[in-house]
């Protein structure tokens, strides 16, 4: 279902733009034809984002479905530790200082380093002794959140007002502008981590019983959770990187997956990856949308789609 | 398989009196152990020792005469079971999928459960009697009910020790019972050797073989019911005055009179 689900985002997001291409452009495509224009279009336009929906989607899906084992809260969500306001923090050094605007690969280089630059700084004080304390680890990531959000008020305050309306912008994330070059790149550096994500699902299931029952039903705790805090931040913070800050998907995938196919991590982290990357795939495709040249910013779409679809399972989960 | 303690010292961090201060024991295969004590004696500091949870300032705790603590902690779970006295489940479960998480040292990150494990699950719900509320949530199991099932996830992970924190705090006298005979039923049918902290004296005495009473991180008495749960010996450990009765088959109870009667 969730494989059928994946298809439909996909040819959706393919015939969905401004251009008015159908369904009829995209088989001729396929089949090798097509005029040289429309090719273009859905060949390096079109399809690199898609294929960025996907993976950005599915890493925020398995990052968020990471750290609610983790931090055994339904709440947690990829950018609860400081990982979009280091990245913020980066991105927005970089516009305001100018140095942005003389190579495009710079914001999102920027925006990379800040994110592991604060991954690093929560992980470093949540480390007492060799082990990690998870409670401290949220308060650590919410407080450096909050510090980081200040620097970049001020930095935005003190900049000049173009770098105020940029970042704006990159804060409302978006995927236009993708080319297959970073797509190899998120592709090179997601699958690998969900491998090692995917072999962690065992232990993330003794850990939704608290640390100790965890140790005694015999997982190596502190591997489990540095593992699962590293691999969860890097996971978001190259998503960040690639398209700025995409709320919700985080949040919603990997919970809404809770409550339809129930916790085990074994079939969670799996499922949450194609149901992120669906969902991402089709608020893409609804953003360019037919709304003409105007594309409405990717997280607006997954908050309004998301959020009625998340509520309608919470009380479906409740009756249960 | 033996458990042992050998001089087994542990302070708190913060804190300036020993929780265990030099303990010496040793669980021989097949038997069922009490350790009784006051409020904060250090029972369960002692079980999570052995559990090989926690570190020793002094002494090792040892499983086949090897540290609990360098054990591999998968190869440790297989051979032995700790059901803490509480811990609550992030994320809805459901009993048989609560119950499978005892096979967490069997199964490998891809591997899907063999026949093997979910014969076991089976046979530990069965022991239990939770085979007909295998589908519910875990948080819609009364109290008694819940025991069961943490039990039976201990079970799951086919060990030959079950180590039990209070396991029949919250329920009521009937259940209480049951649970026991249930604890009895298992060291024999499994040969399994249990060690259980309780604070059920007249439940210790009458269900197992030996008793360990326990006070201020110290060995007070150690042997066989009758022996150990004399006034003497519960005053001392309790800091409190009894007198006891022992009924032929119904074990010991302990009476605490007014000080003052003292």
């Amino acid at each position: 279902m969730l494989v059928a689900f994946v298809l439909m985002a996909v040819i959706t997001g393919l015939v969905s733009g401004p251009a008015g291409l159908g369904l009829a452009d995209l088989v001729g495509v396929l089949q090798g034809g097509g005029d040289p224009q429309t090719r273009l279009i859905l060949l390096e336009i079109r399809a690199p984002r898609v294929v960025a929906a996907l993976l950005i989607g599915a890493a925020l899906g398995l990052s968020g479905g990471l750290f609610q084992a983790l931090l055994r809260n339904p709440l947690a969500e990829p950018y609860l530790l400081g990982v979009s306001s280091g990245a913020a923090l980066g991105a927005v050094l970089a516009l305001v200082t100018g140095i942005a605007a003389a190579n495009g690969a710079i914001l999102p280089l920027a925006a990379l380093v800040g994110s592991l630059a604060a991954i690093g700084l929560v992980f470093r004080v949540a480390r007492v002794a060799g082990a990690m304390d998870t409670r401290v680890l949220i308060l650590a990531g919410v407080v450096t959140s909050a510090f980081l959000s200040a620097c970049i008020t001020l930095l935005l305050v003190l900049g000049p007002a173009e770098a105020l309306r940029s970042a704006y912008f990159w804060t409302l994330g978006s995927l236009s502008g993708v080319s297959w070059g970073m797509n190899l790149i998120l592709a090179v550096y997601t699958l690998p981590a969900t491998f090692f994500a995917f072999r962690l699902a065992r232990d993330l299931n003794a850990l939704s019983l608290g640390e100790e029952a965890a140790s005694a039903l015999g997982t190596d705790v502190e591997r489990a959770k540095r593992a699962a805090f590293v691999i969860g931040s890097l996971l978001a913070a190259v998503t960040v990187a690639a398209a700025g800050i995409i709320g919700f998907v985080g949040l919603v995938v990997p919970h809404g997956v809770r409550l339809l196919w129930g916790g085990d991590h074994r079939r969670l982290l799996p499922m949450s990856c194609l149901a992120g990357g669906g969902i991402l795939a089709f608020a893409d495709a609804a953003a360019r949308g037919p709304w003409g040249p105007v594309e409405i910013p990717i997280g607006v779409v997954t908050a309004l789609v998301g959020v009625p679809f998340f509520l309608v399972l919470l009380r479906r989960g409740m009756t249960q | 398989m033996t458990l042992r303690l050998d001089g087994v010292s542990v302070t708190y961090p913060g804190s300036t009196t020993a929780a265990l201060d030099g303990i010496d024991l040793a669980f021989e295969p097949g038997t069922h152990t009490a350790i009784l004590g006051p409020n904060g004696a250090g029972k369960s500091t002692l079980l999570r020792v052995l559990a090989g949870l926690l570190e020793c300032d002094s002494g090792e705790a040892t499983l086949d005469g090897q540290n609990a603590r360098t054990w591999k902690r998968r190869e440790f779970a297989r051979r032995l079971a700790f059901v803490s006295s509480a811990e609550e489940s992030a994320f809805p479960t459901r009993v048989t999928d609560y119950v499978a998480l005892g096979r967490n040292p069997y199964l490998d990150g891809w591997r899907a459960p063999s026949l093997n494990d979910q014969a076991a699950v089976m046979q530990a719900l069965e022991h239990t009697d939770l085979v007909l509320l295998a589908d519910r949530y875990v948080g819609s199991l009364s109290a008694g009910e819940l025991q069961r099932a943490r039990i039976a996830r201990a079970l799951a992970q086919q060990p030959e020790i079950l180590l039990l924190d209070e396991p029949t705090a919250h329920l009521d006298l009937g259940h209480e019972l049951a649970a026991f005979e249930l604890l009895a039923q298992l060291a024999r049918e499994l040969s399994l050797t249990i060690v259980s902290v309780t604070h059920n004296l007249n439940m210790a005495s009458r269900f197992c073989g030996r008793v360990v009473l326990i006070a201020g991180g110290r060995v007070v008495a150690d042997g066989p019911p009758e022996s150990v749960l004399t006034p003497e010996n519960i005053a001392r450990a309790f800091e409190w005055p009894v007198e006891t009765l022992a009924q032929p088959g119904l074990g010991i109870v302990a009476l605490p009179v007014s000080r003052a009667d003292g």
